[in-house]
C-alpha cells in the first residue's frame, strides 16, 4: 500500500517538475498574458469569489460584514414572497424569450444567407440594430401608452375592442407579456451575427453531397446538414442568450416602473438591485447574485447537452 | 465546342449555381414575404425615433399620431444644443469625457487583450486553457452579479469618481477577449514560425506578423468596447458633474418633462447613431471574425 502511495507521489512530483520546466521556458507567454490576467482577476474573477463570501454575511457597507451563515439563502428561499415573485417572472421571461429569441435569430440568419450579398447587408443591420440601441426601447412606452393617446389603445378602442384606455404598464396581466415583446425585438444580438457568419462558412460541397445522398427539401438539408456544422456558433449562440435573457432587468424597470405594481415585473436582478443599490444590504443581494449564477450555469450545462444530440 | 455553346453552357452552370435544386419557387416567395414583414416590424421602432425627433412640437402631439414629420426640422437638435449651453458643465466637456473613456478605454482592450488573446492561441503552456475556459464561463456574468462586488473593488482601489473607475475593467471585457483568440487561432502557425527563423522576438511576431493580420478581430473588438463604453452613464462610480458622460447628461434632458419631448427624441437618436453608424461601416469585418466565435465542447 505504502509502496503506490510512494509511487504516486513520485508521480505527481515528476509531473509538477515537468509542468515547472514547461512553465519556466513559456515565461513569454505569462509575460505577455499577465496585463490581461491581472485586471481580468480583479474585476471579473475576485467580484464572484467576493459575492459568494458576502453572501453568507450581513453586510451593510458602513459596518464590516458579520459571518451569518447560510441564513441569507433560506430567508431569501422561504421568507421572501417578493423574490420568488422575482424567480417566476425571471424564469416565464427566459423561457419564453430565450428558446424563442435565439430560434429567431437562427432562423432569420438562415433565411437571409442565401438572399443577394447586398440585400444581407441591409437586413443584417435591421435586425442588428435594436440589440445596440441602447435604451431606445422605451419608445415602446409611447406605443403602450396608458391613455387614449396611445397607439395600441387608440387601436383598439377604434376597433370598438376596449371601450376604456388599458393601463398595460399598470396591469399586471399586461406588463410581462409587453416587456417579453420588447426584449424579443432586442433579442438578436451576438448570437445573431454568429449565426450569420457560421452559416456563410458552411463548406459548399457538403451541401453538394447531401444533395446527391437525396437531400429532398430545405428542412432536410438544415437538420442533416446545416445544423451539425454550425455546432460551436450554436454553443456560442446559447451562451449569449442565457445571459441576456436571464439577466432582464433594465427593459422591466424602464417600462413598468421600479417598484412596479404588486412587484408583477420584478425580476431577480430587479430584486438585487433593490437590495443592493436601494436597502444596501449588500450580503443579501450578493446571495441573490450567487442564485442567479447558478441557475445560469446550471442552464448552460443543460443546453450543452441538448445541442449535442443536435443532427444525430 | 462552339462559342455559343460554352456560353449556354456557363449560363446553365451559373443557373444551377444560384438556385438549389431543393428550394421551390413557393417556399422562396413565403420566405421573403416572411423577411419583409418582420424587417418592417423591427425597423419600425427605429424609424419612428428619427421621424420624432424631425417633428415640430405641435406634430409631436398631434393625434393621431403620424409616423412622418409633415414639416421635418432639425429645431430639436438646435434647442438640445442651446440647453446643453446653457447648462453648469459645458457641452464640450460631457463630449470630452465620454471621447476619452471611450478611446482610452478601447485603446487599452485593443493592447492587453489581444496580447494575452495571441499566447493563448498560439502557444501551450501549464494553465492556458484552465485560463480561457474561466475566461468563457465569465462571458456568462452578466454585469449586474458582478456590479456590487465590483464597486467595493474599486472603491478600495481609491478610483472611485475617477475616469479610471470605468476605463481599467473594460481593459478586460471577456467578449473581446474572448472573439480575439478564436480569430487567431486561425492564423496559420507556419507565418509564426517563419518570423521566428528570421530572428524575430515575441513582442516583434506579435506587432508585425500577428497584429497586422487579424485587423477585422480588432475592428469587432472595438466596435463590442465602444458600444459598451459610450452607451456607458458611468453614474454608478463617477459622482461629480464635469466627470459625467455624455449619455448621463442626455437623459437629464430626457427626463426634463413633456416641454422637452422633441429634445428628448434628438438625444435618443444621437445616443443611437453611433454604435449603428460604426455597425454598419465595419459588418464585414466583423462577420469575419464572428465565423469563428464558435465554442468547442
Amino acid at each position: 500500500m505504502s509502496r503506490y502511495i510512494e509511487k504516486y507521489f513520485t508521480l505527481r512530483k515528476h509531473n509538477a517538475k515537468v509542468a515547472w520546466k514547461k512553465a519556466k521556458i513559456s515565461k513569454m507567454c505569462y509575460l505577455f498574458l499577465l496585463p490581461y490576467a491581472i485586471i481580468f482577476t480583479t474585476f471579473y474573477i475576485l467580484p464572484v469569489i467576493n459575492s459568494i463570501y458576502y453572501s453568507f454575511t450581513y453586510y451593510n457597507i458602513l459596518e464590516s460584514p458579520r459571518f451569518i451563515g447560510a441564513h441569507n439563502y433560506v430567508s431569501l428561499l422561504l421568507e421572501d414572497d417578493v423574490f420568488l415573485i422575482g424567480i417566476k417572472n425571471t424564469f416565464m421571461i427566459a423561457i419564453i424569450t430565450g428558446p424563442l429569441g435565439y430560434i429567431m435569430a437562427f432562423l432569420f440568419a438562415w433565411l437571409i444567407n442565401e438572399l443577394p450579398r447586398w440585400i444581407r447587408a441591409i437586413t443584417i443591420v435591421i435586425f442588428y440594430a435594436p440589440s445596440i440601441s441602447g435604451t431606445l426601447y422605451t419608445i415602446f412606452s409611447v406605443f403602450f401608452r396608458g391613455d387614449q393617446y396611445g397607439w395600441a389603445n387608440a387601436f383598439l378602442i377604434e376597433l370598438g375592442l376596449v371601450d376604456a384606455p388599458i393601463q398595460f404598464f399598470q396591469h399586471p396581466t399586461y406588463m410581462l407579456p409587453i416587456c417579453m415583446v420588447v426584449i424579443l425585438w432586442m433579442s438578436l444580438g451576438t448570437g445573431f451575427l454568429s449565426f450569420v457568419a457560421g452559416l456563410q462558412g458552411v463548406d459548399a460541397s457538403q451541401y453538394e453531397a447531401g444533395y446527391m445522398d437525396g437531400v429532398k427539401n430545405r428542412w432536410q438539408e438544415l437538420w442533416y446538414i446545416t445544423l451539425p456544422s454550425m455546432k460551436p456558433m450554436l454553443m456560442f449562440g446559447a451562451v449569449m442568450t442565457i445571459t441576456s435573457s436571464f439577466g432582464v432587468c433594465d427593459v422591466t424597470m424602464a417600462l413598468c416602473g421600479f417598484p412596479s405594481t404588486d412587484y408583477a415585473a420584478r425580476t431577480i436582478v430587479t430584486h438585487l438591485y433593490d437590495f443592493g443599490f436601494v436597502r444596501y444590504e449588500m450580503g443579501y443581494a450578493c446571495a441573490i447574485a450567487a442564485m442567479l449564477f447558478l441557475i445560469m450555469i446550471l442552464c448552460n450545462k443543460a443546453i450543452q447537452s441538448l445541442l449535442r444530440r443536435v443532427g444525430t | 465546342m462552339s462559342k455559343k455553346n460554352v456560353q449556354t453552357e456557363t449560363v446553365k452552370h451559373h443557373l444551377i449555381k444560384r438556385r438549389k435544386p431543393n428550394r421551390s419557387i413557393g417556399g422562396d416567395m413565403l420566405v421573403y414575404i416572411f423577411l419583409g414583414v418582420m424587417a418592417i416590424a423591427m425597423v419600425f421602432p427605429l424609424v419612428y425615433a428619427v421621424e420624432n425627433s424631425l417633428k415640430p412640437l405641435d406634430e409631436l402631439f398631434r393625434f393621431p399620431p403620424k409616423i412622418f414629420a409633415r414639416n421635418p426640422t432639425l429645431d430639436n437638435f438646435a434647442d438640445l444644443f442651446v440647453n446643453m449651453g446653457k447648462s453648469t458643465v459645458t457641452f464640450s466637456r460631457y463630449v470630452f469625457n465620454t471621447a476619452f473613456i471611450t478611446a482610452v478605454g478601447t485603446a487599452g482592450h485593443l493592447l492587453i487583450a489581444s496580447m494575452g488573446a495571441f499566447v493563448l492561441a498560439k502557444y501551450e503552456f501549464p494553465g492556458g486553457q484552465t485560463f480561457f475556459k474561466i475566461v468563457t464561463t465569465a462571458l456568462m456574468f452578466s454585469g449586474y452579479v458582478t456590479q456590487i462586488p465590483n464597486y467595493l473593488i474599486i472603491n478600495k482601489l481609491g478610483w472611485i469618481d475617477t475616469y479610471w473607475a470605468i476605463i481599467i475593467p473594460a481593459f478586460a471585457m471577456p467578449i473581446g477577449f474572448f472573439l480575439m483568440k478564436q480569430f487567431m487561432e486561425g492564423l496559420p502557425s507556419s507565418l509564426i514560425e517563419a518570423a521566428k527563423i528570421d530572428g524575430a522576438n515575441e513582442w516583434k511576431v506579435f506587432t508585425s506578423i500577428v497584429m497586422p493580420n487579424v485587423k477585422p478581430a480588432w475592428l469587432t473588438m472595438i466596435i463590442y468596447s465602444v458600444q459598451a463604453l459610450w452607451n456607458n452613464p458611468s453614474s454608478m462610480y463617477i459622482y461629480s458633474e464635469e466627470k459625467k458622460a455624455l449619455v448621463y447628461a442626455l437623459t437629464q434632458i430626457q427626463s426634463g418633462g413633456i416641454a422637452r419631448t422633441g429634445q428628448a427624441a434628438a438625444v435618443q437618436v444621437i445616443a443611437i447613431s453611433v454604435p449603428i453608424i460604426i455597425f454598419i461601416f465595419s459588418e464585414s469585418q466583423i462577420l469575419e471574425t464572428m465565423a469563428s466565435s464558435g465554442l468547442k465542447d
